[in-house]
């Protein structure tokens, strides 16, 4: 996007002469400026992890969560404007709440995603409104096993294996696609998203950050829950340890 | 005068007319839903009623909501009829965003919440029966008020006041195919023959994997009992 919108880039409803929509291309630049969310799928469950960037050391821990809960049996992280998040995630709960009500059952993540796609969508058409700033990964323990859906700013998504938004997207791909994860159990890939957002995370541009994770798999019967403690410090005491192996080995090589 | 009167003119009328004139169409019924290893059995009176006068002696309350899913009506024939329609549409839209079959537990919903709050005015009892990918055959019963709650096996209508100890005495768990179409058949013979507002034919539906198979055991072909 190297161009600028020489006066198209103004309104949501109006298309640039290339055919592009700038408004919307200016939101997911918004959540690229995010800390880097990943969400893997593995073959038993579904793990969350987000590097949250904590911008002041006055802030007690535990502030402007990322990960939620839409449903008992569905979670989701988020990237971008966190309250543009919060906004989607609320409306994410009301569909799943609706649901629920009128048909008994939990929300299937399939019909959940094209609801709230439609709904980021939607923002991407009028003049009075701009889109959301954010982009969210859904994920859910069916009785067909795990399933994952990735939504941008423009409403388009896509069911993943494995996907990460935010600052480091482009290496945390890279580093995902390594990994099997269609063979991979939720112990596995907790160890190896921590280790991957540790790995990821920028120590000169970004000082602090907050790990945060949360899964959704057959081993929290289908619930979505955050990570308990004892699981996510061993998983980041791997990282650091993994980090420091590879940072030796890098000096070996020169 | 004219006040004392009224009524009593009014009741001389009435009893001029007959009661099929002003009377509703109900289904005074027998109806039977039973689960079994892979699917269920479905079962069904064929009268309809007008009062005491039988409007259509071949009725067929056996209505099919989805490809796997049929419901059993009783009660008012126009109300059971409406909701069944109206919940097969709605079932119809979300196989579409679904991209897959409906669960026979959604169906079971979607009929609850109607049923549920229009209950003040709505005369309807239902049994909604099908098979799913997820769970097999399964029976729901949805009776006068709204409630829903999952059973083995189920019976509704007038005529199941009368068998409900058959039921408990000849129901066994994991029965056969062919064991559950008998157990439903003699049921539903037996409530007939009782209950003054169910007779006809019996009609049955087997629904599996498969899909529907329906069947009928006319009024002749019906199993006897000792009528005391």
């Amino acid at each position: 996007m190297s161009s600028i919108g020489t006066g198209y880039d103004l309104s949501a409803s109006q298309f640039s002469p290339d055919g592009r929509v700038f408004q919307v291309e200016y939101a997911q630049k918004a959540v690229e400026n995010s800390g880097t969310v990943i969400g893997l799928r593995g073959k038993d469950g579904v793990v969350f992890a987000v590097e949250k960037l904590v911008t002041s050391k006055l802030y007690e821990p535990g502030a402007n969560k990322r990960l939620f809960n839409i449903d008992n049996h569905v979670g989701m992280a988020v990237s971008g404007l966190s309250s543009d998040a919060r906004q989607i995630a609320e409306t994410a709960r009301t569909e799943a709440a609706s649901y629920r009500a009128q048909y008994g059952i939990g929300i299937p993540l399939k019909y959940l995603n094209d609801r709230v796609s439609m709904y980021m969508h939607a923002y991407t058409l009028y003049s009075a409104v701009r889109p959301y700033g954010c982009s969210v990964i859904i994920g859910a323990y069916e009785a067909d096993g795990p399933v994952m859906y990735m939504i941008d700013p423009s409403g388009v998504s896509y069911g993943y294996y494995g996907c990460a938004i935010g600052k480091a997207k482009q290496s945390a791909k890279t580093e995902i696609e390594k990994l099997k994860l269609a063979d991979m159990s939720c112990k596995d890939l907790i160890r190896e998203a921590a280790r991957i957002i540790y790995l990821l995370h920028d120590e000169l541009k970004d000082k602090q950050f907050e790990l945060e994770m949360s899964w959704v798999g057959n081993h929290t019967n289908g619930r979505h829950e955050r990570v308990p403690f004892e699981i996510k410090a061993e998983a980041e005491t791997k990282a650091r340890q993994a980090m420091d192996e590879d940072s030796d080995s890098d000096t070996e090589d020169m | 005068m004219a006040f004392v009167e009224a009524p009593f003119q009014s009741k001389t009328m009435d009893s001029m007319v007959p009661d099929w004139l002003s009377a509703e169409h109900s289904t005074g019924t027998s109806i039977m839903a039973c689960e079994f290893e892979g699917g269920v059995v479905i079962g069904a009176d064929s009268r309809t009623t007008t009062g005491a006068y039988i409007a259509n002696r071949v009725t067929d309350k056996l209505t099919k909501v989805t490809d796997h899913i049929y419901c059993c009506r009783s009660g008012s024939a126009a109300d059971t009829q409406a909701i069944s329609d109206i919940v097969s549409y709605h079932l119809a839209f979300h196989q579409m965003e679904l991209g897959e079959p409906p669960l026979v537990e959604t169906s079971a919903n979607v009929f609850r919440e109607l049923c549920y709050n229009y209950r003040d005015s709505l005369m309807a009892g239902i049994l909604v029966a099908g098979w799913d990918r997820r769970k097999g055959g399964q029976v729901y019963s949805i009776p006068l008020g709204g409630m829903c709650v999952r059973q083995p096996i189920a019976i509704g209508g007038s005529g199941s006041s009368y068998v409900y100890g058959y039921v408990d005495a000849h129901y066994k768990p994991n029965m056969t195919k062919d064991q559950t179409i008998e157990l439903v058949s003699n049921t539903l013979s037996l409530a007939m023959s009782r209950d003054g507002s169910s007779g006809g034919v019996v009609r049955l539906g087997v629904i599996t994997k498969e899909g529907v198979e329906r069947r009928v055991i006319l009024g002749n072909k019906l199993p006897q009992f000792y009528e005391g």
